[in-house]
Formats: C-alpha cells, sequence, structure tokens
C-alpha cells in the first residue's frame, strides 16, 4: 500500500506542474477584458494546486523512487486525473453541459483526438477556446515529457514514464545522456516548431487568436478549431498548405526535428525510415485519391479535387483531425483509405496516433521474412530498418500490439453496435478515437459531431481515446492481476 | 662488399608473422619474432634460423629483451590492431626504430589517415592481408576466365595470368600474331608454362592448347586480350562464400552490390551478426559441406563458389562438393602449400594461399631498393616486381638504355614500364628512363636478388 502513496505523491507535484497550464487562458481573458472567466480560471487553477499540494502533502512519508508497475500506473492516474480538473471551466462557463460530454471534451483535447461534442464553437469565449487548444498542444508531446523536461522530478524514476508516455516500440535511442536534457530539447523543438507555426498561419491571413488556437492543435496533431466548420470556415488554399506543412512536420519523429537541427541538416530525415515512409505514403495517397474524385466526378477539374484531397486526407492520416469540405460525401473509397492511412502512418515519437509507422514497417518486414524463410530454411535474416536490426523481442511485441490494438477496435466497435448504433458510424468512431484522430462518418462525420452521442456511448469513445494515446499496454496492465500481485 | 644484415623484429607469430618469417630468413636478415603463444614460436623455431621470445609485443620490457634498441624494422602483425599501434608508437616514440609497419584490419582506423600519422601511431605502412585477399578473389570474380589478376603501379597495368583453350584466335599460332590481329591493343605475354615449364616467349613461340600465360596488358584492355586466348565465359551473377570469417565477410560486403551473394556460416551468433552488417547478402546458417544444403540452395546454378573458412580440409571438401554437384568455378583458400600443390589444377580451379597472395605487399616494403610491388605468381615460384628506377646513365646499369641492351638474367623480361601516367609496353627497343616504374616479371624466384641488383644505383651515384 505505502507504494501506492508513492504514487499518489509523485501525482500531486504533477498536478501542481498542470496547474501552470490554466495560465495561459488566464492571460487571454485579461486580454479580451472578460473578468468572470479571469476569476473563473484562477478559482480552477488554485483548487488544482491545492489539490496537488494537499496529495503531496499528505503522502510526502512515502516518497521514494517509482518501481516499472507504478510508473504505468502514474501515468494512467495523471492521464485520467488532468481532464477531470480540465472540465471545471468548462462546466463553470457552458451551459447544460454534462461532466460526461466535459469529460470527453477534456479527453479529446489531451488525447489529440480533436472530437467535440459542442457546438457553437464560433460563439465561445476566446479564453475556453485556447484552454482547448491548448489541451490539444501539451498531449501531443506529452503532459509527463514536459514534466520531466521542466522539473528534476524528485525522486521519480524518469525514464520509466518518458517510455510509458511516448508513443512508439522503441525508446531506448536516448538523444542525450540525460532524459530530462532529452525531455527538455524535445519541447525546445516543439515550442519552437509551434511559434513558427503561429506566425505562417497568421501571415496566411489568420487573426491573432485563430492563428495561436489552430497552431496548437496542428502542432499536437489534435484537430480542435476554433469554429464549427473547421478549416472549412476560412476557405483558403493558402491556410491549407500552411496546415499541410505543419501537420507533416508533426507526423515526424521530434527526436528527427532535434537531430537535424542540432546537425544543421536535413540528411536526418532521409535516414529516419518511418518519415520517408510515412510522408511518401501520404503525398503518393494524396495525388491517388485526388485522381480518384476526379473521375468519379466529385470535383469538376483536378486541381479542386488536389486540393480537398490533399488538405484532409493530411488531416485525417496524421490524426488530426479538420475537415475543410465534408469527405463523409465522398465515396467510400475515399473516406476509408484515409482511415486506414490514420491507423499507420505517424511515427513514433512524434504527437500523432495509432499504429505508428515503425510497427506497421516491423510487420511488413516480418512477413517478407517469412517467405525469405520458406525458400530458405537455412537462411538467418534479421530484420533491419533503416539499416539497424530490430531485434526479435520487439517485433514479438509489436505483434502483441497489433493483436491488442485490433482486439481493442474490435470490442469497443462491439460496444458501440451493443447501443444500437449503425456499423459505419460505430466502427469509424472507435477508429477515430483510438487513433486520436477526430472525426468518424455517418452520424460522427466531419458535418455533424460527437454531441449526438449518448452518455454510454460517449464513454466507450472516451476509453477508446486514453486506450489508443496510451498505447494500450499501458492501460491494460494495469487489469491484469499480475500487476497487482506482489 | 657484403651488405650489413638488416634486423628485423616481428611481432606476432600467426600465418601472417611466420609466412613473412619463412620469407626474409632465406634473405640473410637477423629476425627475431615475439609472440604470447610458446608453442607457436618453437614450432616456427624447429623449421627456421630466427630468434624467438614469449611475452605481450605492446610491452616495453619485452620490445627491449627483443632488441628493438638496434632494430631496423618492426612488423606489427599481431591478431589484435591495437596492439600493433602501441608497438609502433612505443618503437618510434623510445626507441627511434626507423621503419615501422602495422597490420591494421579495421576499415575505422583505416579510413583515418591521421591514426596512422607522424603525430599519433607513428605507422610508416599499413597493410591488411584480408583486405588483399578480399581484392584479389573481386578480380578473380570480374575476370571468371583468369587465374590471377595482379595490379601495379596503382591499378594502371595489370598482369593477368590465363590458361589458353582451343577456341581462342591465338591458340596454334605464333606470339607475333597477337599484335598483328589486335594493333591497337597494347599487350604483351612476359611468360608461358607449359606443363609446369617456363618458356621464354618470342615472337615465334606456339601458344598451344592447355598452356599458362602470363600477359601485361593496361588495365581496360584485359578482357580483350583474354578473348584471343580462349572463348569468354559468361559473366559471373551468382556466388556462394562459405565461411564468413574476416575474408567471407569483406568479401561479402564488396560482391553483394554487383552479384547475387549466398553466405553459409556455421557459427549461428556470426550469422546474426554479418545479417545485421551485410545488405543484399543472403546469410544461411549451416555447414559448407553439407550436400542437402547445397543442394536446397541450387549450388548448380552458382557461377563461382568460394570456400574461405579457416579449415583447410573443409574448404578443399566443400570446393570439391560444389564442384561435383554443378557449380561453374570453385575456390579454395588453402593454408597448407602442401595442400595447394595438390589440389590446384584438379577439380578445384583455384587453389589460393592466402600466405603467397599477402605476402608481396609486405616484401615490398621490406625489400631494399625502390620496390613499390611484389606479387608471387604460381604459388610462390615466380615473382613479378614493380621497380623504380633512379640515376642517370652513369650510376645506374638500367636508364638510359633500350630494353635489348640491359644486362637481365635469362628468364626474367620487362613486361611494361610506366612513365607518369602513361603505360608503355616493353619492347627491345623501348628505352628506360628515370623514375620510370618498370614492370620486371621473373620467372624463377632466385633470379629476384640479381634482377634487384641490377636496377639499384651504383654507390658512386651518392
Amino acid at each position: 500500500m505505502g507504494r501506492l502513496f508513492t504514487v499518489f505523491h509523485a501525482l500531486g507535484l504533477l498536478l501542481v506542474v498542470f496547474s501552470i497550464a490554466y495560465l495561459l487562458p488566464v492571460v487571454t481573458a485579461l486580454i479580451y477584458g472578460d473578468f468572470i472567466l479571469v476569476w473563473d480560471f484562477l478559482l480552477t487553477m488554485l483548487w488544482t494546486f491545492s489539490a496537488g499540494v494537499l496529495m503531496w502533502l499528505v503522502t510526502r512519508r512515502y516518497k521514494g523512487e517509482l518501481s516499472i508497475r507504478h510508473g504505468y500506473l502514474l501515468v494512467v492516474a495523471m492521464w485520467t486525473a488532468m481532464p477531470a480538473f480540465a472540465t471545471i471551466p468548462l462546466l463553470m462557463m457552458i451551459p447544460n453541459l454534462s461532466f460526461t460530454d466535459a469529460y470527453f471534451e477534456t479527453m479529446s483535447g489531451m488525447t489529440t483526438t480533436g472530437a467535440t461534442v459542442l457546438t457553437g464553437l464560433d460563439n465561445l469565449p476566446p479564453a475556453i477556446n485556447i484552454w482547448r487548444h491548448e489541451l490539444n498542444w501539451m498531449g501531443g508531446l506529452g503532459i509527463i515529457v514536459l514534466a520531466v523536461a521542466v522539473l528534476p522530478l524528485l525522486g521519480i524514476g524518469g525514464r520509466q514514464l518518458f517510455k510509458a508516455e511516448t508513443p512508439g516500440p522503441m525508446k531506448e535511442s536516448a538523444l542525450t545522456p540525460r532524459i530530462a536534457d532529452t525531455a527538455r530539447n524535445l519541447w525546445i523543438v516543439y515550442v519552437a516548431i509551434t511559434l513558427a507555426c503561429i506566425l505562417s498561419l497568421k501571415w496566411a491571413g489568420m487573426g491573432w487568436l485563430d492563428a495561436v488556437c489552430h497552431a496548437f492543435s496542428a502542432m499536437g496533431l489534435g484537430g480542435f478549431s476554433t469554429h464549427d466548420a473547421s478549416i472549412g470556415y476560412f476557405d483558403s488554399p493558402l491556410i491549407e498548405f500552411v496546415l499541410i506543412v505543419f501537420m507533416l512536420f508533426a507526423v515526424v519523429n521530434f527526436a528527427s526535428h532535434f537531430l537535424a537541427w542540432r546537425g544543421r541538416s536535413l540528411r536526418v530525415y532521409l535516414r529516419d525510415a518511418e518519415a520517408v515512409a510515412s510522408v511518401g505514403l501520404i503525398v503518393a495517397s494524396c495525388f491517388g485519391i485526388a485522381l480518384f474524385l476526379w473521375w468519379r466526378e466529385v470535383y469538376p477539374d483536378f486541381l479542386t479535387a488536389l486540393r480537398h484531397a490533399s488538405f484532409n486526407l493530411v488531416s485525417i492520416a496524421t490524426d488530426s483531425g479538420y475537415a475543410s469540405v465534408d469527405f463523409g460525401q465522398w465515396p467510400i473509397f475515399a473516406p476509408m483509405w484515409m482511415f486506414f492511412l490514420a491507423c499507420t502512418v505517424a511515427s513514433s515519437g512524434s504527437t500523432g496516433g495509432g499504429i505508428k509507422m515503425i510497427r506497421t514497417l516491423v510487420l511488413f518486414k516480418q512477413a517478407g521474412r517469412e517467405f525469405v524463410k520458406l525458400l530458405h530454411p537455412a537462411v538467418i535474416n534479421p530484420m533491419k530498418i533503416g539499416g539497424h536490426v530490430v531485434a526479435n523481442n520487439i517485433v514479438f511485441a509489436v505483434l502483441g500490439f497489433i493483436f491488442l490494438y485490433f482486439m481493442s477496435i474490435v470490442t469497443l466497435t462491439f460496444a458501440l453496435l451493443i447501443s444500437g448504433m449503425d456499423f459505419i458510424s460505430a466502427f469509424t468512431a472507435i477508429l477515430a478515437s483510438v487513433n486520436n484522430c477526430g472525426p468518424g462518418l455517418g452520424v460522427v462525420g466531419p458535418a455533424s459531431n460527437y454531441s449526438g452521442l449518448s452518455d454510454f456511448q460517449t464513454w466507450v469513445c472516451t476509453i477508446g481515446m486514453l486506450v489508443g494515446r496510451l498505447e494500450i499496454f499501458t492501460v491494460l496492465i494495469l487489469f491484469t492481476p499480475r500487476f497487482w500481485r506482489r | 662488399m657484403e651488405r650489413r644484415s638488416v634486423k628485423i623484429l616481428i611481432l606476432g607469430a600467426g600465418q601472417v608473422g611466420s609466412t613473412v618469417a619463412e620469407s626474409l630468413v632465406s634473405e640473410a636478415n637477423d629476425i627475431t619474432v615475439v609472440d604470447s603463444d610458446g608453442e607457436k614460436l618453437r614450432q616456427l623455431q624447429d623449421r627456421l634460423d630466427l630468434r624467438t621470445l614469449t611475452g605481450n609485443a605492446a610491452h616495453p620490457t619485452v620490445l627491449e629483451q627483443a632488441g628493438i634498441v638496434d632494430t631496423d624494422m618492426l612488423l606489427a602483425v599481431t591478431q589484435s590492431d591495437e596492439v600493433n599501434l602501441v608497438a609502433c608508437k612505443l618503437a618510434a616514440s623510445l626507441y627511434n626504430t626507423p621503419t615501422r609497419i602495422a597490420r591494421i584490419r579495421a576499415l575505422d582506423y583505416l579510413n583515418r589517415e591521421a591514426v596512422f600519422s607522424a603525430e599519433n601511431f607513428c605507422v610508416d605502412f599499413s597493410i591488411c592481408p584480408e583486405q588483399i585477399l578480399t581484392d584479389y578473389i573481386t578480380k578473380l570474380i570480374e575476370f571468371p576466365e583468369a587465374l590471377q589478376v595482379l595490379e601495379f603501379a596503382e591499378g594502371k597495368v595489370s598482369l593477368v595470368a590465363v590458361r589458353a583453350f582451343e577456341g581462342g584466335p591465338l591458340v596454334g599460332k605464333p606470339l607475333s600474331f597477337l599484335r598483328s590481329h589486335m594493333p591497337q591493343v597494347e599487350a604483351r605475354v612476359a611468360a608461358i608454362f607449359r606443363q609446369d615449364r617456363a618458356i621464354i616467349p618470342e615472337g615465334a613461340t606456339l601458344v598451344q592448347d592447355g598452356d599458362e600465360i602470363f600477359f601485361i596488358a593496361a588495365s581496360d584492355n584485359i578482357r580483350r586480350v583474354l578473348k584471343e586466348m580462349r572463348r569468354l565465359d559468361k559473366p559471373t551473377k551468382r556466388v556462394m562464400i562459405v565461411g564468413g570469417g574476416n575474408i567471407g565477410r569483406r568479401l561479402a560486403k564488396a560482391l553483394e552490390r554487383d552479384y547475387q551473394v549466398k553466405l553459409i556460416e556455421f557459427n549461428k551468433k556470426t550469422c546474426q551478426k554479418l545479417a545485421g552488417e551485410l545488405t543484399n547478402t543472403l546469410v544461411l546458417n549451416g555447414d559448407g559441406t553439407d550436400e542437402k544444403l547445397m543442394q536446397q540452395e541450387n549450388v548448380n546454378e552458382i557461377d563461382v563458389f568460394c570456400a574461405l573458412t579457416n579449415d583447410d580440409e573443409n574448404n578443399i571438401m566443400s570446393a570439391l562438393l560444389a564442384k561435383q554437384a554443378g557449380a561453374e568455378k570453385v575456390l579454395a583458400l588453402i593454408n597448407r602449400s602442401a595442400y595447394v600443390d595438390l589440389v590446384q589444377g584438379g577439380k578445384i580451379d583455384i587453389a589460393l594461399s592466402p600466405a603467397h597472395v599477402t605476402i608481396g605487399s609486405l616484401l615490398s616494403y621490406v625489400r631494399q631498393g625502390d620496390v613499390a610491388a611484389v606479387h608471387s605468381l604460381r604459388r610462390g615460384a615466380a615473382e613479378a616486381l614493380e621497380l623504380v628506377v633512379h640515376g642517370d646513365g652513369h650510376s645506374s646499369r638500367v636508364v638510359g638504355r633500350r630494353i635489348d641492351e640491359i644486362d637481365l638474367p635469362k628468364g626474367a623480361t620487362i613486361g611494361a614500364l610506366v612513365r607518369g601516367s602513361e603505360v608503355i609496353m616493353g619492347h627491345h627497343d623501348t628505352v628506360i628512363e628515370a623514375e620510370d616504374h618498370v614492370i620486371v616479371f621473373v620467372v624463377d624466384k632466385k633470379m629476384v636478388k640479381k634482377v634487384e641488383k641490377l636496377f639499384q644505383v651504383s654507390i658512386g651515384f651518392f
């Protein structure tokens, strides 16, 4: 039991760190002169802060090093607690919002899903909107990574937490000798690219508030927007182009960005097998889908088709979830291909969700290995990705992950089917949730949102988002009897 | 005038060390060999007239005991790159040894010139026997018809050994036919061996089926000359290597880009490592003498089969098996010279003796005078030398003379010379100038001393 208190001790500390995040909406509210909101956010900040401090003080006798298993517990606890605290301003400001919907909204924000249950986004106070987008942005690279970066995290096994929160199967390659330095460098790169994105969006014609909000949600690959019509509201090819560029930035491993920046060389990207495969697949798909839409006469000319296909495909494939047109109306092949990409193209160590490109590559190469093995039974052909050998235990871990991933999707889809939803809506809603993508098709398509769901259905999607963001193992491990056995 | 005998210290009594010792002992040098394995040294001392010392070759006390203080030349050829480097450094810094040669395997060192510079490890020359052997085999695979391809003058000129076969335009004709048949291609036949006896080639000499012909040509012309001697085989596509040691690995790496390479290695751990390093090679775990595995991997479709393990018997056996199963051409690495003579020319197409292939480059550093390259031919019986000519008409017995005026011993021929970047074939009226690189072919190794002496500048020059 003492160990459990150690987890709460660390959780308290993390909540204190998290409370700092409320400063941004406070400042925004001050700028817009909305003093009621200033007060509300300050109050929420105080509550979160005090809850953290209280937790920390009560359990301070149990301060100590976290074991591997408690690292998982802490990460999951943090990822359920933070959205809960983040609901407070929403519940205070938006009338008739149930806790279920508010929790869905904040979970969707923190897991960078970008699905929303709110309508009338255009009329929300700026502070609330910036709060939603800030959740997107923080959740993107990982709040615990941030905590490890800014705090020496007194006595917490930083590396374990880092591994539990960062997506991808191979996390041993530290960029710098100290994990805190690694985390800090990743965040510096993240902040720098975000600033570039804000300026580019402003240049492309957005207002400051929209630019900041959309930069946050683009870099986090969240996909929240300040408008009900999402990016369709702007109807600007330039804005769409800027967002495409930055979404493609965000779908690449941030470690590669860091190495490229440190080495002042773009060759890093060519050596990153994941980045090459992801970007290559996305670009090829853009042209393919554009041709398809043109051929099916959805759009009269190829350039229009290319514009809409590119933006919506990049948005869905990178797990952002913006929409500029109602792609639910396209022939079913196009959106299904986009959702298929959403499952696979994000790189490990990026802000996207899904299986991750590295796992897809591992599976592809594994299949190739099996073929060679059938033809040459004596062959020794270790798996190699980007010239490096991938150990067999990682291949097995990936196979295990894929199984759990598909089982999660199947199970959650069945849960929605039980509740009476139609198949296309249920399946795409779960795909969008588990991949942290955003809109689905049908009831939850780009033209509508998740507000039509029943409470049960909303909770199923919420669970899907959490499971998807923490890459299944981290969450499900808590439900194995062995985890609780001494 | 008797030359002072040269004091040579050899570190390491492995394959390289003992072969070097063997070939240097006969040339009247004082040789000391150091190794940590006393047993190896005892065996060496039983055979050869030299001094041995047991101990760590990188330790100063051991080096001092071995007499490094008045040593003229240090040959650090132990198994370990690091020991060799340290020994060279110590020899230079503490004992002022004039010449230091190290055997270096790791490409990491070889790729960085600075490692060997006077400020760092003070290595005058580095040699890598595995690399020399790999280059040698690579050439053979590139020219499957040749028995041996040796390069001189930084690759500008090649000496090629080939067995003449019925079907080549030159077979059955006199040598002078070569010139009239291909006036635009410069090539010169340096020697012909018929039933293991050397024939001095003259214009009227008839080429017969089965002759082993050595010719010299500019490297770009090799294939055209080969075509005169025999029908060309189809170009090599598939290569199978047995043994993933230092040589097998290097060879696979050198070939995998241009050929389909299969590599068989017995040790599973080594296989894993190899498969990690190589990109296009198919690494197979198994025994090179396992005929089932060979059949499974279609050995009958293989163009060149290379048995390169450490074990002579295994190499011979797997090469024989491969030939039996239908491999086009088989090659076996054989350390014991008795086996080489036994096997060569039988079912195994090429028996490679690593010592003879690699010793040349080492010897070229060790020999007196200006020897730029030495290659052993016919398993050490004959030799080809690249000599740099110095002096003028007074001090040298070579400079300013036509080739037919030079007093070469019988059995030695001047094949070609390289002047700057120009390759000149050696005709009887070619005049030799100072700083030419002259390629001399010597049918009997015993004449090498005489040839070297001929090319040395007389004392009056200084």
